[in-house]
């Protein structure tokens, strides 16, 4: 098994996100993060989905997936030849003199504090999800109460863009 | 305005005149399906109609060429059975339950190639059409489905028949939809036809609210598409085109295994060519039966689970398959693993994800089967005239032998009743190949597929894919409204039978004179079978007391003559070929004929699910031994 992240840029209708995961769900494919939002044109969403397959079950993944009539276009990205980030959100105990060598955690891992209260504060990290991970270990010791995680965006290098020919397709049929 | 096979152009703004003969410009390839759809409604003007939401889906079925609606009014729909009345193009058929509507429209779309309709209300009505959905899902049948939903501001309220069947139906439609805003409904419908029917057709099902339906909105025709993810390839790529066809033109044990897409995509003229020029043995899966024609020399008949013995034999030993429009289902290659061991592999379809989804492929070729055997025979014909035509005797012999030794028959029971292989040999013999032939699920079926000689596409109808048991009297009912000239059998079970039966009366009413053949072994025959050979013939549930010497629950002769249709029993071989043409003769009621059969008849040759092909039983305990034509 090994870890493939795919740009699924869809239709900007209702149910879509429904129709993606549910394909993942029956097909039995595992899907290890998902993230959705909107993109630079109205009409176009973008799906950033994290798969554990290995490379045939994955041609099979996005097979099935441009078989969804509101999937416009399916891309790959390798880990080297892009960006990938994933945000944190983690409330840790941070209380009297542990507080600093928190704060110095945070200023390590170039996180924020979002928030403070007398016995905890909450960090803000965005980064590679290994250094999420890092930062977690690091923060481990303090005392984690609660963390939120979204899954990875990820975005290609250079500068050619993934929408640009598939929202000619969307003009061309409007 | 009559029209002759040449329409004028349309009328443009006065322009300079172009020079005479000047070429139109051309479009783009790609804009290809979305230009077909306009092209067809080009010479006629557009359309504007201030009219309601209702009227609109009347109007729009209308003129995205919709003849026949199956379906049933309820609550939700009741706003669309108004206009419907009215219409003069639309003929709508009231069935009794809505999946006999479901099975009839995609009995109707096999037999015609035309998009099936049928229409159900919220609900209980919709979720009703999930089987028939389901089952033209798996079977690839062009299908639109219209149901009413409950009214907009009620939607997510569980409002009285409320079910979100556009969820329930997502991961068995091709595409769905949920109309809301009543100025949607002309372009959904046309998109709707249009996703059935091109690429691998489908059932799409389209959601209306009963609010969309009740509200004033603008009618135009035809419509614009907007379909930005759907482009489905039909060209063939001529790298893969030229490899396949080398490779045809090089093995020495080639087998052409055809399936269901040649039908769909309507290439059996083309077939024939392909079948005739390489020489290659050819089988045609349980959905391809009639592809080609069971008289070709060339033709092994169908593989798979109940396949001949020379159509399984002939794939296991092959050293090419040509996979035409088959999807490698595990009804086909048993034992997926040891399929086919030795055979480099040719897998066209139009479908890509079924291109190394079972089997790995080492020639893929995406496209219209029609045009992917029309592009090959040229290619075909290059590469013999370099390589020589292919030297195949050594193949034939060896597939001779199995043919010779292992012939498609059967045992006559020896419990006095009759052999159904024989009843069914004798409808297709009697009726000929012009009829259409819809069965249900089971044993009838596989006898169905292999006792009748098919020679034309689109003569056989049965549920592949899903196997729904019930599909044959509906799908029947579908076809000869269709195909009203054809003579139409339902060869059905007397399990079967009994799931759908209640359309009889719809054919009684509406004048569809369908001949059903129950084959009554008087139990789920194909379910004692297995019993019988594995589970030590404890048979749990499968006695069904409708044959003969039992209390015949129910009657089906008394159950014909209480839906207006004539019923026939034939208890004995002398009469069943008078049986037969008795029910031949009657062709303005439905006939039921109720051929009492053993119970005892399996269905041979079997692989057992999940063993290799290579396992095949001819009969009972009795392999062939391969080694020794090795």
């Amino acid at each position: 098994m090994s870890r493939h992240t795919l740009s699924v840029l869809v239709e900007n209708k209702p149910g879509v996100l429904t129709r993606v995961a549910g394909l993942f769900a029956r097909r039995s494919f595992n899907i290890h993060s998902l993230a959705v939002g909107p993109t630079e044109h109205d009409e176009i969403s973008r799906i950033t989905v994290v798969v554990d397959v290995d490379a045939l079950p994955l041609e099979q993944v996005t097979k099935q997936l441009n078989k969804l009539i509101n999937v416009i276009k399916i891309v790959e990205l390798e880990d080297a030849a892009s960006v990938q980030r994933e945000l944190l959100l983690v409330k840790v105990r941070a209380e009297g003199a542990v507080r600093t060598q928190v704060l110095e955690v945070v200023d390590l891992f170039r996180a924020h504090v979002v928030d403070v209260v007398p016995d905890t504060v909450t960090i803000e990290a965005t980064g590679s999800p290994s250094k999420l991970t890092a930062l977690l270990a690091a923060l481990e010791p303090f005392g984690v109460r609660e963390i939120v995680q979204s899954g990875i965006v990820a975005i290609g290098r250079g500068p050619r863009s993934i929408t640009d020919r598939a929202l000619e397709r969307v003009s061309r049929s409007a | 305005m009559v029209q002759g096979p040449h329409p004028a152009p349309p009328r443009r703004p006065a322009t300079p005149a172009a020079p005479a003969g000047a070429p139109e410009p051309r479009e783009p390839a790609r804009l290809a399906e979305a230009a077909a759809v306009r092209d067809a409604a080009r010479p006629r003007p557009v359309v504007t109609e201030q009219v309601t939401g209702a009227q609109s889906i009347v109007r729009s079925l209308e003129e995205a060429g919709a003849e026949v609606v199956f379906g049933i009014p309820g609550g939700a729909i009741l706003p669309t059975y108004d206009p419907l009345m009215d219409s003069t193009k639309l003929r709508h058929i009231l069935v009794r339950h809505e999946q006999g509507g479901g099975h009839a429209a995609t009995g109707y779309a096999q037999a015609t190639g035309k998009v099936g309709v049928t229409m159900a209300t919220s609900g209980p009505g919709a979720t009703n059409l999930v089987t028939p959905i389901a089952d033209a899902n798996m079977d690839s049948i062009p299908l639109v489905a219209i149901t009413g939903q409950v009214g907009a501001s009620l939607i997510g309220t569980d409002a009285f028949q409320e079910a979100d069947i556009v969820g329930i139906t997502l991961p068995i439609t091709k595409h769905n939809f949920l109309v809301t805003d009543p100025d949607d409904i002309p372009r959904t419908i046309a998109e709707a036809f249009h996703i059935a029917s091109t690429g691998r057709p489908g059932p799409v099902l389209v959601d209306i609210a009963k609010s969309a339906m009740q509200t004033d909105t603008t009618f135009t025709w035809p419509q614009q598409l907007d379909l930005p993810g759907y482009h489905p390839v039909t060209k063939p790529h001529g790298k893969q085109i030229r490899e396949a066809a080398r490779l045809l033109a090089t093995a020495r044990r080639p087998v052409l295994m055809i399936g269901g897409g040649v039908i769909r995509s309507g290439a059996s003229t083309e077939l024939r060519r392909l079948v005739d020029a390489s020489g290659a043995a050819a089988v045609t899966t349980l959905m391809a039966r009639g592809a080609l024609p069971d008289t070709h020399p060339q033709h092994l008949g169908m593989p798979g689970m109940h396949g001949t013995v020379a159509a399984v034999a002939a794939l296991q030993k092959a050293d090419l398959v040509v996979a035409l429009g088959a999807r490698f289902d595990d009804r086909v290659t048993g034992k997926l693993s040891s399929f086919a061991p030795n055979a480099t592999i040719v897998h066209a379809d139009i479908d890509p994800a079924e291109i190394g989804k079972n089997r790995a492929v080492d020639v893929p070729i995406v496209g219209d089967l029609r045009e992917v055997i029309a592009d090959l025979l040229p290619e075909l014909a290059r590469e013999q005239a370099h390589h020589g035509k292919p030297d195949l005797e050594a193949w034939w012999k060896q597939i001779d032998s199995w043919r010779e030794t292992f012939p498609l028959g059967y045992d006559e029971p020896t419990d006095g009743h009759l052999a159904p292989q024989h009843v069914i040999s004798r409808i297709g013999e009697i009726s000929g190949p012009e009829s259409i032939f819809a069965s249900g699920v089971g044993q009838h079926q596989m006898w169905a597929a292999q006792f009748i000689k098919y020679e034309r596409p689109n003569s056989w109808l049965n549920s592949g894919g899903l196997g729904t048991m019930g599909f044959s009297v509906p799908a029947a009912m579908g076809a000869k409204v269709g195909a009203p000239d054809r003579t139409v059998w339902a060869i059905d079970g007397d399990g079967c039978f009994q799931m759908t039966n209640q359309e009889l009366a719809t054919c009684t009413i509406n004048e569809i004179p369908i001949k059903v053949a129950v084959i009554n072994n008087s139990s789920l025959g194909m379910v004692r079978q297995w019993q019988t050979l594995f589970y030590e013939s404890r048979y749990s549930n499968t006695d069904l007391h409708t044959g003969h010497g039992t209390i015949h629950v129910p009657d089906f002769v008394k159950l014909a003559d209480a839906y207006g249709a004539v019923g026939l029993r034939c208890e004995t071989a002398a009469d069943v070929d008078a049986t037969i043409k008795r029910a031949m003769e009657i062709d303005d009621q439905p006939v039921v004929v109720d051929f009492t059969v053993s119970r005892d008849s399996m269905v041979w040759p079997m692989v057992a699910a999940g063993v290799s092909n290579d396992d095949i039983q001819y009969a009972r305990g009795i392999s062939p031994a391969w080694d020794r034509e090795d």
